[in-house]
């Protein structure tokens, strides 16, 4: 019985290394000062990043919104296609994903930069001497690049594979005679959806909000790049206690440590507000 | 007198190049238990759907209490069905199961729970309106199922296979069940089965089907009794089909003998099917009978041997209450009640040889006993 057990044993000593190991150390390091004394002093500043907290929620739960609202459709529709149509669309979906993330997050700069691919089109089109014209305005871009806008934009250019998959796949494997018995007791196409459909894939929505929330909360390299520093995330925040000039480990981890237990503390709710749909997942 | 409420109308079904329904003409009364029987991939299901209005008719008209209704769509329809397995919705429990039509219907929520409670005690499933669907035996399942679709008291129940899942014992039990709310409901039920028994012991009318076509509309003791041709003869029941000669009116010739039955109707010396059931056949002292034979084999089903006898190298079935031993001369007798006259078909030679006995019945059983998977495959 017990040599089974044998065969988790690299990836206890992995976990253990790697993950429980460096939480032990952020815990520690969050509750001590730079000489190595216990101290509370890391979290009383936390008051002063308040303002990063809620950007780094706020920008997160709208490209994790935008993601929902592109992504479900999106998977409905797929799971409608034929069996080839589908593999061909989560190719498309998959796609991107396999070129390197800072590659495709540098594209977008050059789409978005003010001398970029979006305001050349524009330029060149004779929009911003329209506009000009008529407002007597002198503008000779729009401020694509450095707003948070692009980095929500990030956010979900990014993410959203993350929404579509596990959507898509609890939609398709929804059993088609649930829908026909549903239309066979008077329900038309909307109230099939709403009433079958949608609480059926609520366990795929479930997991691709956490799916997408979770790492845009806590990324850094989008909001650097697309954000140009006008708009610091936690994630930044962070990197800079760690890598930047503001040098401060204990800070870092103290802030690590309290985006961790806001996520804990989402998923939690997340988990509370799906419980009973597990079932529906394994039918 | 019944009046008819559902008509098929030259219904073909055919995907791409392949002919599903062939040109189907059929009609349901008012009241009646009409069973669809028929092996997999005959149709049956398609039939249904077609009624149901998953599916439309590639060519041909469904009507209503004579309205076309071709292109309404399942939800607008006044009938419910009983899918095969189920298709109860695993997100609600037993209450909201049975409820999903009326609350669509958007009927008052004492009405809901007055007429959902009446529902469950009448499937005996009373107590059970909180459970969840998933942690339900499949004949409880299935009465959830029945309580769903009857709760809105439609005018006509489909039936797809209902029974198909559940074990020989509950089957039996269910048939019964079922029959007895057919009739305390006083609505139509058309119920699609590959069971011939199942199809004899709850019907009012049997359709039996083959490869899209109807074979034969009747009774139960008239597709039983008078199969219209070797199909309908072979798929109901067991049957000796033989080949014989019509000689005249009353009279049939069979491996040279002449025999007296009760069909006329035929061509002077027309070739014809002539089916006779193992049970009525009468065994007798060698020399008695109208003609002899050894028997080939014997098995104990119980109530009866299935014998086989070897008629001048055609082996017949025959079932006696007496024991027979292998190897015994026997002769046998055969009244003019017992001998069914069939037209020539398409089927011919096909069924009704015992010659490979124990294959034949190998046959019989997987078909009684496999679940119809291919069958929805084939068909849906």
């Amino acid at each position: 019985m017990r040599r089974r057990y044998l065969a988790a044993v690299p990836h206890v000593i992995w976990m253990a290394v790697f993950v429980v190991v460096p939480l032990i150390l952020v815990v520690i390091y969050a509750f001590t000062s730079a000489t190595g004394g216990f101290t509370l002093e890391n979290f009383k500043n936390m008051g002063s990043y308040m303002n990063v907290f809620v950007r780094s929620l706020w920008l997160a739960f709208l490209a994790t919104i935008i993601c929902l609202l592109i992504g479900y459709p999106l998977s409905y529709v797929l799971s409608k296609e034929g069996p080839g149509m589908q593999r061909v669309f989560i190719m498309l979906i998959m796609l991107p994903m396999w070129i390197n993330f800072l590659l495709r997050t540098y594209a977008w700069m050059s789409i978005l930069e003010n001398t970029g691919l979006i305001n050349r089109l524009l330029s060149s089109l004779g929009i911003f001497n329209l506009i000009n014209r008529i407002f007597g305005t002198n503008i000779t871009y729009i401020p694509l690049i450095n707003t948070q806008g692009a980095v929500v934009l990030g956010m979900v250019y990014n993410y959203l594979p993350f929404m579509v998959l596990p959507i898509y796949s609890v939609i398709v494997k929804i059993d088609p005679s649930l829908i026909e018995a549903a239309q066979d007791l008077g329900a038309g196409s909307f109230t099939v959806f709403r009433r079958v459909i949608l609480p059926l894939s609520l366990p795929g929505v479930l997991s691709g909000i956490t799916m997408v929330f979770v790492p845009a909360v806590s990324t850094f390299i989008i909001s650097k790049l697309l954000g140009g520093g006008t708009s610091i995330l936690l994630g930044d925040l962070i990197e800079m206690q760690f890598l930047g000039n503001a040098y401060n480990p204990h800070l870092g981890s103290a802030i690590s440590l309290i985006m961790m237990i806001i996520i804990m503390i989402c998923m939690y709710v997340m988990n509370k507000f799906g419980e009973g749909e597990e079932q529906a997942v394994i039918m | 007198m019944s009046k008819e409420i559902i008509r098929l109308k030259d219904c073909t079904v055919a995907f791409d190049d392949e002919v599903i329904l062939d040109n189907i003409n059929l009609y349901f009364n008012d009241k009646e238990f009409l069973t669809l029987l028929g092996p997999s991939g005959c149709g049956k299901t398609t039939t249904l759907r077609l009624i149901g209005g998953f599916l439309k008719p590639t060519s041909g008209d469904v009507l209503f209490n004579g309205v076309r209704v071709n292109d309404v769509p399942p939800h607008k329809r006044k009938v419910n069905t009983i899918f095969q397995k189920y298709a109860l919705f695993p997100h609600l429990d037993v209450f909201e199961n049975v409820a999903f039509g009326l609350r669509i219907a958007k009927l008052s929520e004492s009405e809901i729970r007055t007429r959902v409670m009446e529902m469950l005690e009448i499937v005996s499933l009373k107590g059970f309106q909180h459970r969840k669907v998933t942690s339900l035996s499949g004949g409880q399942q299935q009465r959830v199922a029945i309580a769903r679709a009857l709760v809105n008291r439609p005018k006509v129940l489909l039936l797809d296979e209902p029974l198909g899942a559940l074990d020989l014992r509950l089957r039996k039990d269910m048939q019964i069940e079922l029959k007895r709310i057919q009739q305390a409901m006083d609505i139509t039920f058309i119920y699609v089965t590959h069971d011939q028994e199942e199809a004899l012991a709850m019907s009012d009318t049997i359709v039996v089907m083959d490869k899209g076509k109807i074979q034969q509309i009747g009774t139960p003791e008239q597709v039983y009794n008078e199969p219209k041709n070797a199909f309908v003869a072979d798929f109901i029941g067991e049957s000796n089909i033989l080949d014989g000669i019509m000689i005249e009116d009353y009279v049939v010739e069979i491996f040279g003998r002449k025999f007296r039955c009760i069909d006329k109707g035929f061509a002077p010396r027309e070739p014809v099917d002539v089916v006779i059931r193992p049970e009525d056949i009468e065994i007798v002292e060698p020399q008695k009978g109208r003609l002899s034979g050894t028997v080939t084999s014997v098995t104990f089903k119980g109530v009866h041997y299935d014998v086989i006898v070897d008629f001048k190298g055609f082996k017949w079935l025959i079932q006696t209450t007496k024991f027979h031993y292998v190897g015994e001369e026997i002769g046998i007798n055969i009244g003019p009640e017992q001998i069914h006259i069939m037209k020539k078909s398409e089927y011919s030679g096909k069924f009704g040889d015992y010659s490979s006995y124990s294959e034949e019945y190998e046959k019989i059983t997987s078909e009684d006993w496999e679940d119809e998977t291919e069958d929805e495959e084939d068909e849906a």
